[in-house]
């Protein structure tokens, strides 16, 4: 075991992660620790741009952009934290313009926009060209600027070490711990792929950014690494998770597979149709059409298929028709996405439309924070020198469905946040004792795991579990589906005690890794059943059909969902509340 | 499963020769698209493995045979193997559909990502040979130790450089200049293409195909001051004039980037400082 000491240790080397490297490791000694080498990250495969009213190609400010935030999350976000973000976009993208982002022009030499889903002018009254893009990689751009100015100022990196414990002053997950009570973070424990070896980093201030958790899913926009790993330790060791039921089904993935075509498709002219051939987003939403938020056009697709307006052989997608665009006008906004159609599903765009379905997106929810990206352990105390930003965090900014763009915008606001934050901390606090032995908890996971001579597969056991998530958790749920879930993941999760793995080598075991990962998908997508089966209501991307509507009465909250340790060491999740921070926008009715 | 243990002779033509055995045109049965019923073929991977925690340590083939569909890709078989005959088969991956840059190898004796190249246009009646990127160290089976890449790449000072006072908005750049370096904007680190280089194999102080791109990428940047520096860190001895214009990188660029030619274009500024 080797063990290391820094002010910051910044956990994930995605957008946030780098972000909030940048601000910390000019201002105390810096770690930043990832699973993947920082250029793999999952911000990289971000398409369609970021939001940020620049009003450089028409008339926009931050306020309708924050209404618009507010609207399209469902009025389930935190509108002081919306505010926050609508404002500070602006210098978000300035910052990565200045860092050398290569932004798209307009005739000017300006930094073009264009129109992206539910962000309008005044109010709803019309799409408006807000999003800040670079053609269709702006995710790639942002993740490759931060690589590079990392690298400027000469950031550590411990690249391909798994962050598997963090550790605190105190034991939540009894629940004993009184409100009121200082609990402080002391650092992480992490495992180096490619030796085997367990590392322990003492720290003061810890910063999680370690995405999302899409791979509780079948289909699936998110990359095989994305597993939830940062949101399912922050549970394990007691911290509640904040409104995992909200799950976002971007509309547009390519069918049968799940990856991403951007709604910059829909924003450049694309349009959605049915068997008929009909443009129905005329019907869900007359004002905005195919550019209503996600989860609404992600419902509408799923219910053309259901009543049978689905395309091909099984009617069991919709297709998107940029055969109207020029070609030229495609290869100049659209070339990485129309590339996946031909390369996928072998469709040429110029000439025909493209199959597609609703695939599992973004994860809402997450760990609770504060503005300053502080971690909460409850609806009010912090935990001191515990952060989080980017979707492994929930601010909340997204509600219960997040406007396209506003994630990019999310991890470049909340990463400089939390980077500022933990380093003003780490700079005034002092030092935290580790626990003893705090490597005990993950070496004897790890070599439980490992040395279990023969059981259950783990891919046998992530299969069933993606497959009962989309079948029974994904647009459109009852109770009946997700008590379906809930039975079949408890079933799982007595699997997976029994889970072995072939390779029980030292170095390079990605068969452990998965294993592990496993266990963090099984507790994530029990949260996420849990929430969706207490919100007996419809609210943005949680679409219950028994409950068909939004239910302010007794739903506009946050649910904070904890993991409880009983007397005889079972978890159960029990879940609790936190109010909806509400400052100029009364909760309307939800038209578009 | 058949396994042979001995080391087998290197498979494949010279590096990015298309049009060998393993070009094929896609299968009609296939040409429908992924979105409805495919049919299921038996495909055979003869991969090179090498466990380093074995007791004397060394490569041998062993191949695998799972059934597979008609929009499957080599990541796809590769996770079968993995995840339903032998869990320790060991390879990098992670977005799955050609944007992360972790899955390099080479497939049928050429540089590809795995997550991007579909079984069937392979072919599929043979068996498709994968092995590890070559001139950079195995650890494990397929993987491969990135850091000689990435400290080449961290060598060009791969970011932008400008002096004075930041401007208070953003900095002014037409559609026209911006276009100018679009195309080496497009890399994501993979290594398909310095791993290609036959100059990279023979010689590994030379800074590869990758790291000159990436170059490219800040002096062809109307924005960037650093061109001139970054020429004399490229005018090295194991800077750009080390190549000798093969096309192999071109040819495994999984993103379409024109590798020789952004390298002529730097060979050129060096003669003319105009860029």
């Amino acid at each position: 075991m080797q063990t290391h000491q820094y002010d910051v240790v910044i956990v994930g080397a995605g957008g946030a992660g780098m972000r909030a490297a940048l601000e910390s490791s000019t201002r105390a000694r810096t770690a930043v620790i990832s699973k993947l080498y920082p250029t793999r990250s999952h911000t990289g495969a971000a398409q369609g741009g970021m939001c940020a009213a620049l009003a450089n190609v028409e008339e926009d400010n931050w306020e309708w952009h924050t209404f618009d935030t507010v609207k399209g999350g469902d009025y389930l976000v935190d509108q002081d934290a919306a505010e926050v973000m609508a404002k500070e976009a602006i210098d978000a993208v300035l910052d990565l313009e200045r860092m050398g982002l290569p932004f798209n022009r307009t005739p000017e030499g300006r930094i073009d926009q264009r129109r992206f889903g539910g962000h309008t002018r005044n109010h709803g009254e019309a799409a408006v060209r807000r999003s800040c893009y670079a053609a269709d990689r702006t995710g790639h751009m942002i993740l490759q600027t931060l690589y590079q100015q990392c690298v400027k100022q000469d950031v550590a990196f411990f690249n391909e070490f798994y962050v598997l414990d963090v550790l605190l002053t105190h034991d939540l997950a009894g629940g004993d711990v009184p409100a009121g009570e200082e609990v402080k973070v002391s650092g992480v424990v992490a495992y180096e792929l490619a030796t085997g070896e367990i590392h322990v980093f003492r720290a003061k201030s810890v910063v999680f950014a370690t995405g999302g958790a899409g791979k509780i899913f079948k289909t699936t926009s998110n990359a095989h690494t994305l597993t939830g790993d940062g949101m399912a330790l922050a549970l394990r060791r007691g911290i509640p998770l904040e409104d995992m039921e909200f799950f976002q089904f971007h509309p547009t993935g390519l069918a049968g597979l799940g990856i991403l075509l951007s709604e910059a498709a829909r924003g450049e002219g694309g349009i959605l149709r049915n068997s008929e051939g009909e443009r129905f987003m005329e019907r869900y939403a007359p004002t905005i059409k195919d550019l209503a938020p996600r989860d609404m056009v992600a419902r509408a697709m799923a219910n053309e298929v259901r009543e049978g307006r689905g395309c091909g052989p099984d009617k069991d997608y919709v297709l998107l028709d940029l055969t109207h665009l020029e070609p030229a006008h495609i290869d100049a906004k659209l070339p990485d996405i129309t590339e996946f159609a031909r390369t996928y599903l072998g469709v040429e765009p110029y000439t025909e439309p493209v199959p597609v379905y609703p695939t599992a997106h973004y994860a809402m929810g997450g760990v609770p924070t504060t503005i300053d990206a502080e971690v909460l352990r409850n609806a009010t105390d912090v935990v001191g020198g515990l952060f989080a930003a980017g979707e492994v965090a929930c601010v909340s900014v997204h509600g219960a469905n997040r406007l396209g763009t506003n994630s990019l915008l999310d991890i470049n606001v909340f990463g400089k946040r939390a980077g500022i934050a933990a380093a003003a901390y780490a700079t005034t606090a002092e030092w935290v004792d580790l626990p003893e032995e705090p490597e005990a908890y993950v070496v004897g996971e790890i070599e439980r795991m490992r040395d279990r001579a023969a059981g259950e597969r783990v891919a046998d056991v992530r299969r069933a579990l993606q497959e009962t998530m989309d079948a029974n958790a994904q647009v459109f749920r009852t109770a009946t589906s997700l008590e379906q879930a809930r039975a079949d993941i408890a079933e799982l999760k007595k699997r997976y005690a029994a889970v072995s793995v072939q390779d029980k080598g030292r170095r390079f075991n990605t068969d452990l890794l998965e294993a592990v990962e496993l266990g963090f998908l099984l507790d994530l997508a029990e949260v996420v059943v849990e929430g969706a089966l207490a919100r007996e209501e419809s609210r943005g991307g949680h679409f219950r059909e028994d409950f068909p509507t939004r239910d302010d009465e007794r739903f506009l909250q946050h649910t904070l969902a904890y993991a409880r340790r009983g007397a005889d060491g079972s978890t159960t999740i029990e879940l609790g509340t936190k109010p909806v921070t509400m400052t100029r926008y009364e909760p309307m009715e939800r038209k578009y | 499963m058949a396994q042979t243990n001995e080391i087998a002779p290197e498979t494949g033509s010279a590096e990015g020769t298309p049009g060998g055995t393993d070009e094929r045109e896609p299968q009609a049965a296939d040409a429908s698209g992924g979105a409805g019923a495919v049919p299921s073929f038996d495909v055979t991977l003869r991969i090179r493995r090498f466990d380093p925690d074995a007791d004397e340590p060394e490569a041998y083939w062993e191949e695998f045979t799972v059934t597979a569909y008609g929009t499957d890709r080599v990541l796809d078989a590769m996770h079968k193997v993995k995840w339903e005959v032998d869990g320790s088969l060991t390879f990098r991956r992670s977005c799955a559909h050609g944007i992360c840059g972790s899955d390099a190898m080479r497939i049928n004796g050429r540089n590809r990502l795995a997550c991007k190249t579909l079984l069937k246009d392979l072919d599929p009646s043979k068996p498709i040979t994968i092995e590890p990127i070559k001139g950079l160290p195995v650890i494990k089976d397929l993987v491969v130790d990135m850091e000689p890449f990435f400290a080449s790449y961290r060598e060009i000072m791969p970011f932008l450089i400008t002096g004075g006072n930041a401007p208070s908005a953003e900095r002014i750049q037409s559609p026209e200049q911006r276009e100018r370096y679009d195309d080496t904007t497009k890399c994501i680190l993979c290594a398909a293409c310095t791993s290609s280089c036959p100059v990279f194999w023979t010689d590994g102080q030379y800074f590869g195909p990758a790291a000159i791109v990436n170059a490219h990428r800040f002096i062809f940047d109307s924005r960037d001051e650093g061109g001139a520096q970054r020429l004399e860190i490229l005018n090295d001895k194991e800077g750009v004039w080390r190549c000798r214009t093969v096309f192999n990188c071109t040819e495994a660029c999984p993103r379409g980037i024109e590798v020789t030619k952004a390298i002529q274009e730097v060979k050129r500024a060096m003669i003319t400082r105009a860029f």
